[in-house]
């Protein structure tokens, strides 16, 4: 498949079968993520990890699946400190760093950054967050993670909690499920419900979506809870904040009803809505996923640098 | 049936059948602030049409309206229609025609939008909807479907 060369700033640049086969891809490179086996695959490659707002967890796991594959990295870890401190645009930091690396991660505050870097950089960009924008490699670790635990996306009931108006990353990842059939089940407080013109973009996709403002209904027979974090920055009235968020939390006795094989996903950090005592339950899934960074960005970064799905040939 | 309020032009544009009301906004989009010192710019505000029942013309002369702005009129107005004169004579008419894709009309209503943070770009638009018609930002991927506030002419 041609993903060799090619930017991934937005899920939509990625055609279903694409999707399918980074997570059949990122299957295989598990043991080597684990530390059980060694790769060189992408020996002699270097990743530029562009990272112009803070954030631990993507910027380790993405320079953790490039150190796995033999590659190495080079880092902006804190604009504060770099040119663009200087003023420098992004788009000149980006065209520097298409001439130093193969491949740019971009993290940024504003969104649509990474689609302007894309445009500017001669090598491929991979969007690690833009704003309150795109997070396509999150939305791809987020279906590795229920295809692994169910062997499929198609016909899965997905109830997604939370942010639903601003949360984008849950945009992408309804649109990703609604491409593999999966039944949608939205709830979140009634500020927080999603945009009509975002339901109306899943509907020209044939998505299946509901609407259900009571958890507990909305989880019966449902494979996976998604819950998202509740922005702090995106209310101006602290006190609606407050409102909105106090009610805001899983109950862990809605967990005695689900089916066996009932997943709790997020991605992490959580703030209160997963209280801790739902980590020891079989239902929990979030730390899973957050492994599952690792092999989805190897695969990524195998398939768009060298243009192989991983270890074992292919 | 020709009832003039307005005198003729020689040489120049007649931008005619805007929606009544947005003839000052269609000034601001043709910079009539800062045209040819010989030229005389005409507005007609609130005149009778058949086909509209209310609209507003703006006569320029001696002035060719660039696409960027043609759009821009498209977006406020798509009823709109535009002659150009030639020695009194409409030697060219037609009605604005909605583009597929938008270029520095418009600025992106999102300020958090990578277009509105001083980068060496263009807004861009792509439209999504055309009745009714609403745009999406290429950058941001936010929605449009106000337009006056976010005009760059503004």
């Amino acid at each position: 498949m041609g993903l060799k060369g090619r930017d991934l700033v937005s899920i939509k640049d990625l055609s279903k079968q694409e999707i399918e086969s980074i997570i059949s891809a990122a299957r295989r490179h598990i043991p080597v993520a684990e530390g059980k086996r060694t790769s060189t695959l992408l020996d002699g490659k270097l990743l530029a990890l562009a990272f112009f707002e803070p954030s631990t967890r993507t910027r380790l796991s993405f320079e953790t699946a490039m150190l796995r594959l033999g590659g190495r990295t080079i880092t902006i870890a804190d604009p504060a400190v770099s040119s663009v401190a200087k003023g420098e645009t992004l788009s000149d930091t980006v065209r520097m760093l298409s001439g130093y690396a193969d491949a740019i991660v971009v993290r940024h505050p504003n969104e649509g950054a990474s689609r302007l870097a894309s445009q500017v950089s001669e090598k491929p960009v991979i969007n690690a967050g833009d704003g309150a924008g795109q997070h396509p490699t999150q939305t791809l670790l987020d279906l590795a993670t229920m295809e692994e635990h169910f062997h499929t996306l198609s016909g899965l009931k997905v109830v997604l909690m939370g942010d639903l108006r601003y949360g984008r990353t849950v945009h992408s990842l309804a649109y990703a499920l609604a491409l593999f059939g999966a039944h949608l089940v939205l709830t979140s407080p009634p500020a927080l419900r999603i945009p009509e013109h975002i339901r109306s973009d899943l509907a020209e996709i044939g998505a299946d979506i509901r609407e259900e403002a009571d958890l507990r209904r909305a989880v019966q027979d449902a494979d996976v809870l998604y819950v998202t974090r509740i922005q702090k920055e995106r209310f101006g009235d602290l006190a609606e904040y407050a409102r909105v968020s106090s009610g805001y939390r899983l109950d862990p006795s809605i967990l005695e009803e689900v089916k066996p094989s009932f997943i709790v996903m997020h991605p992490l950090p959580r703030v209160a809505e997963i209280p801790s005592e739902v980590d020891s339950s079989s239902h929990a899934a979030y730390f899973r996923q957050a492994f599952l960074a690792v092999p989805v960005r190897m695969a990524l970064l195998s398939l768009i640098l060298s243009g192989q799905p991983g270890p074992g040939g292919g | 049936m020709r009832e003039l309020k307005i005198t003729p032009i020689k040489n120049g544009t007649v931008i005619d059948h805007i929606t009544s009301g947005f003839a000052l906004e269609v000034l601001r989009i043709i910079g009539a602030n800062n045209l040819d010192k010989e030229s005389t710019v005409s507005v007609a505000l609130h005149v009778r049409s058949r086909r509209m029942g209310w609209k507003d013309i703006v006569k320029v002369e001696n002035m060719e309206l660039s696409p960027q702005k043609v759009n821009a009129i498209a977006l406020l107005s798509p009823t709109a229609t535009i002659s150009m004169i030639q020695d009194f004579k409409v030697i060219e008419k037609r009605p604005v025609t909605l583009p597929d894709h938008f270029t520095g009309v418009l600025k992106c209503p999102n300020p958090n939008c990578i277009s509105n943070q001083g980068e060496p770009i263009e807004p861009e638009f792509d439209v999504v909807h055309r009745r009714p018609l609403a745009l999406r930002c290429r950058y941001c991927d936010r929605y449009v479907d106000d337009f006056l506030p976010h005009l760059k002419t503004r």
